[in-house]
């Protein structure tokens, strides 16, 4: 599996070594390789699935997905769970109903027109957009060029925060709140951390939430590799889904358009040609 | 409807004259087809077709988006997510014409740089320029209020910073900022109002576009000569030029294709490259994000705003000398509309008698330079006001106003111009040989 580091995390290693003068609030965002990245890049539909297992098992205890239906599991492009299947992932789970109990409302099971619910933990995001809402690898060198040809690359960041827990950095004081992590750019950072001008030493901030994926967090049923970075890739590319659902969709309407433009712009090309002819060059044919 | 003398429509059938003695609508329509144009117009000259399509796909894509959007401050931000998931085709709609602001930008500045360029703007074509200019300021008005409408994290903290720079005004700007926003803070009012404007505005373009088109087609089109069409007679006029149908609209059509092509394939592939991600945060008035950068269109004008800072001598010296009316946070806002308005006026500050860039030697250099002074702002004003970058700001604001205040007055006086050709027939025979001879040979790359 291809893997390049970014400028963030060059600059970080070559601070260790005694080099001065890094930009702050460096993250060490790392190149995944996802199949639906690239103007040809679409789902895969068993990593989805992986996905949603991770999903559903370890994050959606505390966080939400509040614009992704249940049915949305079935539409084309995801992760297509068959319809059976999608109901009784529905009925697992319970929402507050205010039409029933004759208007005082009550708990029923889900259908597919529910929507995953919300966070649970006030200082848990929803996760419905988190792989657009941040930027992913900008490589080589800070430029941006991967995000060009490979797309934004938000489900890069979710799967570098998942393997971005390191051991703490021993300037840190014992008693600093969170886990420090590579990739998450919002959190606390101590003081005893900084050099003489303010800079980070180390990638990264500190985050409250723990470190969810250790590796095997979920046995699936067909014993497929279930290792920490197998999972952190499953789940961002779950979570690039919600996303953005209609990705397959637009990547085929591009690729179509563009077709079609190729061939009408030959044409008027042809035509515009012909027609000019004539009076560039006083031949009439 | 144009000085060049040309063909009329005469109606022939019954049904026609009965119409065009009652509504000439026939006649205008084929007058406007067929208006001679210069015919050595060259790629330069495509824009102006991409930016009327560009309207129009912003406006068709914009009522249908209307239609599935609610502009409330609860949910803005989930009916925006509801077009992208639910509503048939809605995912590609927002995306086209999310995008369309970026194409439509794009397009602009290719059209003005050219005018720069040809002297498209000077006698007697100022009316079209300042037309012009006031359709650039609509769309970026437009363009900013619709940037607000999804609700995200960018949308609400940069109305906040844009609607400041009213604030910055002296005297009035407090009030004038209130009135604006309909509240003292961003809100409900506000993005109920930009939403209505939002939507008004667009019409009012289209007008202006109307009256941008009857100008020029007044005064007849430039050229890359500036060389003006002969208009003694009708055999000299039709040597200089062809109707616009079907020459123009092919040759247009084609450049149009080939633009829609890459802009396909942007929507397609790359649809939020241009964008921020942070836009994909619902607005949170109380985290503010670390870096506010408006969209890659501003960049150069928000360069201007934020280069004249406290640090500036002159910036010290205006606020010392109007006891501190004119501060610098004003000074900014002052150098930023003034950076348009030096552009409006260029028709009055260039004083060379040769239109067309292409016979000035010396205003090649400092064109060239202009460019690249555009092309720079726009990339410092992406990047923090810290270290170098505030120098190299203040050092290319200085140049856009020089460029205008100072090198286009001089070069008048002090550029030996090249002698043009001494017709649109001569120039467009030296490109492709003479057409009577029937040759080649003289063929020669278009500009």
């Amino acid at each position: 599996m291809l893997r390049k580091l970014t400028l963030g995390t060059a600059l970080a290693l070559g601070l260790t070594t005694g080099m001065a003068n890094a930009a702050a609030e460096e993250v060490e965002i790392i190149d995944f390789d996802f199949p639906f990245e690239g103007p040809f890049g679409s789902y895969d539909t068993l990593q989805l699935q992986r996905g949603l297992a991770i999903y559903t098992q370890v994050c959606a205890s505390c966080h939400g997905l509040q614009y992704v239906a249940y049915r949305n599991l079935s539409d084309p492009g995801g992760p297509m769970l068959p319809e059976d299947q999608m109901r009784a992932y529905a009925e697992q789970f319970e929402v507050w109903d205010p039409t029933l109990f004759d208007g005082e409302g009550d708990w029923r099971p889900a259908t597919p027109a529910d929507h995953f619910g919300q966070s649970s933990l006030s200082n848990a995001p929803d996760l419905s957009l988190m792989a657009k809402a941040r930027k992913g690898f900008e490589g080589p060198f800070g430029t941006g060029i991967s995000q060009l040809i490979n797309g934004m690359g938000g489900a890069e960041y979710i799967a570098s925060l998942m393997v971005g827990y390191h051991e703490t950095p021993d300037c840190a004081p014992d008693d600093m709140d969170g886990a420090y992590n590579a990739a998450f750019a919002y959190g606390a950072y101590p003081e005893e951390c900084k050099d003489e001008h303010g800079h980070h030493l180390y990638p990264g901030s500190w985050i409250a939430m723990s470190q969810p994926l250790w590796g095997d967090d979920v046995e699936f049923a067909n014993g497929e590799v279930n290792t920490l970075e197998s999972g952190a890739e499953d789940v961002a590319a779950f979570l690039m889904w919600a996303a953005e659902p209609k990705l397959n969709a637009r990547k085929q309407a591009g690729l179509t358009g563009v077709i079609f433009l190729t061939v009408l712009a030959v044409l008027l090309y042809l035509t515009n040609k012909r027609l000019w002819h004539g009076v560039k060059y006083g031949r009439k044919d | 409807m144009s000085g060049i003398p040309h063909d009329h429509y005469e109606p022939k059938s019954r049904g026609e004259k009965w119409l065009e003695s009652r509504l000439p609508v026939i006649g205008l329509l084929h007058s406007t087809l067929t208006i001679p144009t210069p015919r050595n117009l060259n790629w330069m000259w495509i824009w102006g077709i991409v930016l009327t399509f560009t309207l129009a796909l912003q406006i068709v894509t914009g009522i249908v988006l209307v239609m599935h959007y609610t502009p409330h401050v609860d949910m803005a931000f989930a009916s925006v997510e509801h077009i992208m998931r639910n509503v048939n085709g809605g995912h590609m709609i927002r995306y086209f014409h999310q995008n369309g602001a970026s194409l439509f930008f794009f397009a602009v500045y290719m059209h003005i740089f050219r005018g720069l360029y040809y002297g498209s703007y000077k006698s007697p074509r100022e009316v079209t320029w300042i037309i012009g200019m006031l359709i650039y300021l609509l769309m970026m008005g437009t363009a900013f209020m619709g940037y607000v409408l999804p609700w995200g994290q960018m949308s609400f903290h940069g109305t906040a910073v844009i609607t400041g720079l009213f604030g910055a005004i002296p005297f009035v700007g407090a009030d004038l900022q209130t009135w604006l926003l309909g509240a003292g803070s961003v809100g409900q009012p506000a993005l109920n109002r930009f939403f209505s404007l939002h939507y008004l505005l667009p019409f009012i373009i289209a007008g202006l576009v109307i009256v941008h088109i009857w100008a020029f087609h007044s005064t007849g089109n430039n050229n890359p000569t500036g060389v003006e069409v002969r208009r003694t007679s009708k055999t000299e006029a039709e040597k200089d030029t062809l109707p616009f149908w079907p020459y123009f609209v092919i040759k247009d059509l084609f450049a149009l294709a080939l633009i829609m092509l890459v802009f396909v394939a942007i929507v397609g592939f790359m649809p939020n490259y241009l964008g921020h991600p942070d836009n994909y945060i619902p607005a949170n008035p109380l985290a503010t994000p670390s870096h506010i950068v408006p969209e890659w269109y501003f960049l150069p004008f928000y360069a201007i705003l934020r280069a004249f800072d406290q640090d500036v001598w002159l910036v010290i010296f205006v606020d010392w000398i109007t006891f501190g009316i004119v501060d610098a946070k004003f000074f900014g806002v002052l150098a930023m509309f003034g950076a348009i308005v030096v552009m409006a006026l260029a028709p009055w500050l260039d004083t060379s008698s040769v239109r067309s860039g292409r016979y000035r030697p010396m205003f090649k250099w400092w064109f060239a330079l202009l460019v690249i002074d555009f092309i720079v702002l726009m990339w410092v004003g992406a990047m923090p006001a810290e270290g170098i970058y505030p120098y190299i700001a203040l050092i290319a604001s200085t140049y856009w106003f020089a460029y205008f205040l100072v090198i286009l007055p001089l070069l008048g006086v002090l550029e030996k111009p090249l002698t043009p050709p001494a017709s649109i027939e001569e120039d467009f025979k030296a490109h492709y040989g003479d057409a009577a001879h029937g040759g080649k040979a003289a063929a020669t790359p278009a500009e």
